[in-house]
C-alpha cells in the first residue's frame, strides 16, 4: 500500500521536506502539502522591504511552482489533528488520513498579548513591513526605539541588523543628526551570541546607536508615548518598532499537540514529536531552544525527510539533526558577517566584510531556485 | 524548602544552543510562566554564570540555586512576581 505523508505548511521547511520525500520515495508514498494561502513568503526579505531596499513582489511566489509536480498541494486551513485516528480535518470539513504528519506551520504573531500594542510598528509581517516603510519615508527625525516584546522570536539577529541598517538609511535621508536610535536589548549585550556582540558593539559606538540592556518590553502607552519593561523601567519614543510576541500555530493548540506557547515538544536529534511517533516537526514549530529561522528549517528538512523515508521503507532511520544553523548578519554600509554553528560548535563570526554582504545578497536572490528544491545543503 | 517544592515547573536544556542561548530561553520561560514557577536552565556556556544571576536580580526574581556539574551548570530560578 502507498504510504501517505501530509505536510502542514508551505514555508521553507514544509516545501523542502515534501520535495525531498517525494524525490526519494516516488510511487511508494503520496505527499500532500496543506497550506492556508498557497503563497510562499520569503520572510528574511521583510527587513529590506521596511528599509526601502527591496520590492515586496520579490518576496512571494505561488507555492505550486516551488513543489514537484507529483506533490499534491491543498490550499485550505488545517483545523485539527487527531493523532489517535491519524487524520487531519481541514477548514472545508474534509478529512485527510496520514501515516506520517510533518508539522511545519511556523510562528504566529500575537500582538494582542502586549497591552497598548495598538498600531505600534514591526517588520515581522508583509503588512507590518510595508506600513513601517511608509512611516520611515515620512520620518523627519526623533527618537526611534526598537524593542523585543516576546521570546522566542524569529531570526534573533534581525533587531541588530535593523538598527544598523536604519542608521545608514537615516544618514542617507539627511535626518540622522535629528534622530536617536536605541536598541532595547533583552540581554546585557547587543546580541545573544557573545562573540557576535563583540563585533557589533564597536559599530554601535561609532554610529551613535544607544544600547539599553536588560529591557524586555512588557507594555506600551501609545498616548504618553512610553514603553515599559518587565524589569520595571520605561523609555519614551517618537517611533516605536517592536518584535511582536510569537506563538505556535492555532492547529497545534486546537489539537492539544503543543506546549504552553503552542510549540511542538520535539526531540532535538530525531525531530519527532516526543509523545507522537508518527508526527515530526521542524522550523519555528518546534519547542527546541534554538534559532527560529529559515536556516534552521532548511538544515532540519533533510533529516525529517530521510527519517520518514526510512520508516516507510521499514529500515532504521539513521540521519540525526546536529543543531546546524547558518545565517548572515548585516552590519550596514554594505558589510555583513556570518554565523555558523551546531550543538557541538559555537559560532566564530568573521569581521564584517563586503564578501558576506554579497553572499547574503546572492543567497536572497537565488533562494527561489535553490532552497525549496534542495539544491543547496 | 523541600525537594518537592524545588521540582522544576519547566526544564530547558540549552546546552549547545548558541543562539538564542540560555538566558534568552530563561527570560522566555519566565514571561510565559506563573508566579511561583520553578524554572531550571541547563547551560554549558561560561557566560551564563554571570549573565543569568545578573538578569534574575535586575528583574527581581529569585536565584534559588546554581548546581555546578563538570561540564555544565544548572540554574534554578523562581518566578517571584
Amino acid at each position: 500500500m502507498t504510504a501517505r505523508v501530509v505536510v502542514l505548511g508551505g514555508g521553507v521547511g514544509g516545501t523542502l521536506v515534501a520535495n525531498l520525500l517525494k524525490k526519494s520515495l516516488k510511487s511508494d508514498a503520496s505527499v500532500t502539502v496543506v497550506d492556508g494561502t498557497g503563497m510562499h513568503l520569503y520572510q528574511p526579505g521583510f527587513l529590506y522591504v521596511a528599509l526601502d531596499q527591496a520590492n515586496a513582489l520579490w518576496l512571494t511566489r505561488d507555492e505550486r511552482t516551488l513543489l514537484r509536480k507529483d506533490v499534491e498541494l491543498v490550499v485550505d486551513s488545517a483545523m485539527k489533528v487527531d493523532a489517535a485516528a491519524q487524520t487531519l480535518t481541514l477548514g472545508s470539513g474534509a478529512t485527510l488520513p496520514y501515516d506520517y504528519l510533518v508539522v511545519a506551520t511556523g510562528s504566529r504573531l500575537d500582538r494582542e498579548a502586549v497591552p497598548g500594542y495598538g498600531d505600534t510598528h514591526d517588520f515581522y509581517s508583509m503588512a507590518g513591513a510595508l506600513r513601517l516603510r511608509e512611516e520611515l519615508r515620512r520620518f523627519k527625525g526623533g527618537k526611534i526605539r526598537l524593542g523585543i516584546a516576546g521570546i522566542p522570536y524569529k531570526c534573533p539577529p534581525a533587531p541588530v541588523e535593523f538598527v544598523l541598517m536604519l542608521d545608514e538609511y537615516l544618514r542617507k535621508k539627511g535626518v540622522r543628526e535629528k534622530s536617536e536610535i536605541t536598541l532595547l536589548s533583552p540581554l546585557n549585550r547587543a546580541f545573544t551570541i557573545e562573540s557576535a556582540s563583540k563585533l557589533v558593539q564597536p559599530l554601535f559606538d561609532k554610529r551613535g546607536i544607544e544600547l539599553r540592556t536588560f529591557f524586555n518590553v512588557e507594555a506600551v502607552d501609545p498616548v504618553g508615548r512610553n514603553v515599559t519593561s518587565i524589569e520595571g523601567e520605561s523609555v519614551d519614543y517618537d517611533l516605536l518598532v517592536l518584535v511582536p510576541p510569537h506563538r505556535g500555530s492555532t492547529v497545534i493548540e486546537a489539537s492539544g499537540l503543543g506546549d504552553a506557547g503552542g510549540w511542538i515538544p520535539t526531540d532535538r536529534n530525531t525531530l519527532q514529536h516526543e509523545q507522537q511517533p508518527r508526527i515530526f516537526a521542524l522550523g519555528d514549530a518546534t519547542n527546541l531552544p534554538i534559532s527560529k529561522s529559515g536556516s534552521t528549517a532548511h538544515f532540519e528538512a533533510p533529516v525529517v525527510a530521510s527519517r520518514i523515508a526510512s520508516l516507510i521503507r521499514g529500515s532504521a532511520p539513521k540521519e540525526a539533526y546536529g543543531g546546524r544553523v547558518m545565517c548572515f548578519l548585516e552590519t550596514g554600509g554594505g558589510r555583513a558577517t556570518s554565523l555558523r554553528f551546531d550543538y557541538a560548535h559555537p559560532p566564530v563570526p568573521p569581521q564584517p566584510s563586503r564578501f558576506w554582504h554579497w553572499a547574503k545578497w546572492a543567497f536572497n536572490r537565488a533562494y527561489w531556485v535553490t532552497v525549496p528544491q534542495g539544491r543547496v545543503g | 524548602m523541600t525537594i518537592t517544592e524545588l521540582a522544576p515547573t519547566k526544564t530547558i536544556d540549552a546546552r549547545g544552543m548558541a543562539c538564542p542561548g540560555p538566558l534568552l530561553n530563561l527570560i522566555g520561560a519566565i514571561r510565559q510562566g506563573q508566579v511561583g514557577d520553578i524554572i531550571e536552565v541547563i547551560s554549558g556556556d561560561a557566560g551564563s554564570k554571570t549573565d543569568i544571576p545578573a538578569w534574575v536580580a535586575k528583574a527581581k526574581h529569585e536565584m534559588v540555586k546554581i548546581v555546578e556539574e563538570p561540564t555544565f551548570a544548572r540554574f534554578i530560578v523562581r518566578k517571584a512576581r
